[in-house]
């Protein structure tokens, strides 16, 4: 492969997703290997996510790789009044990669035109943020041997959920089954239901986070229900505790069937579910190290 | 080629340029932004609220000496999608045409996200067509979709 950004999920054909998973499981047997020795890759963190920055180290220093880069904002010239512009045409003079997070959306696009080296979206505003799909979908195929044909069924913020969005789209090549659990004001939106109908996409919508579909899932997968999304709190207050998680609900679900949440998780997964087998975020957030790596690997052009 | 009747036109004859006829009176004054006819030297005349046998009203801007880019052109599509270009040398039309939208409007529409790039770095704005009948536009940057009533121009 040459040099690529990678921007949207949507921007990779079905072989490249395929290709970037099966990259993913060699990174997940041997993930401590010297091939981006004499490589230096910047993380630019406009937006603070911790979680993401770290991940995205880790896979660059466990491949032999060293990391430049900022976690704030605040402390770059970008808080001077800074293009962003000008502040990738300075990074890339330093760098052979450039994974960036910025809470403004486009902008991890807009650099992927100008900058003379690859970027890598890791998160812009509620767009997009394709290494967290590369893993959702890595944990899927880990956990259920296949993408095709599954029951993915959908439980929170299906409104505004990043993750779930991306998931969907990445999905239609898998021929899945979705299930969309969640209250009025977080429904899944209009334009992703009509993407559904215009792939051939089975989907059904739920407001009971009941036995039944449960007991149908594949993937089961979680979100967090956010106080602040409400327009009415006293819906909030309505809601809040219907679409969590308890370990008893699990008693009839399938043998196969895996809990997935993109993480930070509040109370929507009590914590009693946590020692169930069946409890996949954890490794799930695992996983994204190897998906990393593989994504890293692929906009460098290096064949691993 | 048809000889003008200049008894039937409401504002004077061309003898060369451009006449954009058909056009939606409500954005009358923003076809006139999209081809900068502030900028413009030559004679133009503007007619709004003309009576039309079509659409009731309509509105008409003719511009002398002058010949748009097709590109140009184009860019009335996005707000008045039955307007019609008129070429006229030597007090004929030599060429009639109606508007079409392109796959991709560059730097003329606004994003109406306020988080999209566009509205934060000096940049050109780019939009996919996605939708031509009502007009539905996505933002290259984004991927927020604008629909017709709620364009904005740059």
């Amino acid at each position: 492969m040459s040099n690529k950004s990678l921007v949207s999920i949507n921007d990779l054909t079905k072989d490249e997703i395929l290709e970037l998973i099966e990259k993913a499981s060699h990174f997940e047997a041997n993930p401590n290997r010297n091939i981006l020795a004499g490589k230096v890759v910047a993380t630019l963190f406009f937006e603070p996510s911790t979680r993401t920055r770290l991940s995205f180290e880790t896979a660059v220093n466990r491949l032999g790789g060293r990391v430049i880069g900022f976690s704030d904002a605040n402390t770059t010239s970008s808080s001077k009044g800074e293009t962003l512009k000008d502040t990738i045409m300075m990074v890339s003079n330093y760098a052979d990669l450039i994974v960036m997070r910025h809470h403004i959306e486009g902008a991890a696009r807009y650099a992927s035109e100008f900058a003379p080296v690859p970027i890598i979206n890791a998160g812009d505003g509620a767009n997009q943020h394709p290494s967290q799909t590369m893993l959702d979908l890595y944990s899927i195929r880990k956990t259920q041997g296949t993408l095709n044909n599954l029951t993915i069924t959908m439980v929170g913020d299906l409104k505004y959920g990043r993750t779930v969005h991306s998931l969907l789209m990445a999905m239609r090549y898998f021929n899945p089954r979705f299930n969309f659990v969640a209250c009025n004001e977080l429904q899944m939106p209009i334009e992703y239901k009509e993407f559904c109908q215009a792939n051939g996409i089975e989907y059904h919508e739920y407001k009971d986070f009941s036995q039944e579909v449960i007991n149908e899932t594949d993937i089961l997968y979680m979100t967090r229900v956010q106080r602040e999304r409400f327009t009415d709190l006293l819906e909030y207050e309505r809601v809040k505790n219907l679409y969590n998680l308890h370990n008893a609900m699990l008693d009839g679900s399938k043998p196969n069937l895996r809990v997935l949440h993109p993480l930070p998780r509040v109370n929507e997964i009590s914590y009693d579910v946590d020692s169930n087998p069946k409890a996949y975020y954890f490794q799930q957030a695992q996983n994204g190290l190897y998906a990393r790596q593989a994504i890293i690997c692929r906009s460098l052009g290096i064949d691993c | 080629m048809t000889k003008i009747n200049n008894d039937s036109l409401a504002v004077a004859a061309l003898k060369n340029g451009t006449v954009i006829d058909r056009i939606n009176p409500e954005v009358l004054f923003k076809v006139a932004d999209l081809l900068d006819i502030k900028a413009i030297k030559t004679s133009v005349t503007i007619g709004v609220n003309l009576d039309s046998k079509k659409m009731g009203k309509k509105g008409i801007i003719k511009v002398a000496d002058t010949y748009f880019t097709q590109e140009t052109l184009n860019r009335i599509a996005l707000i008045s999608p039955q307007a019609k270009i008129n070429i006229i040398r030597n007090y004929e039309v030599t060429e009639k045409h109606h508007v079409s939208l392109p796959d991709t409007i560059v730097d003329i529409v606004k994003c109406n996200n306020p988080k999209c790039i566009t509205n934060n770095e000096p940049m050109p704005t780019v939009f996919h067509v996605v939708d031509r009948n009502p007009v539905t536009l996505c933002c290259h940057y984004c991927e927020h979709k604008v629909q017709q009533n709620e364009l904005t121009l740059k």
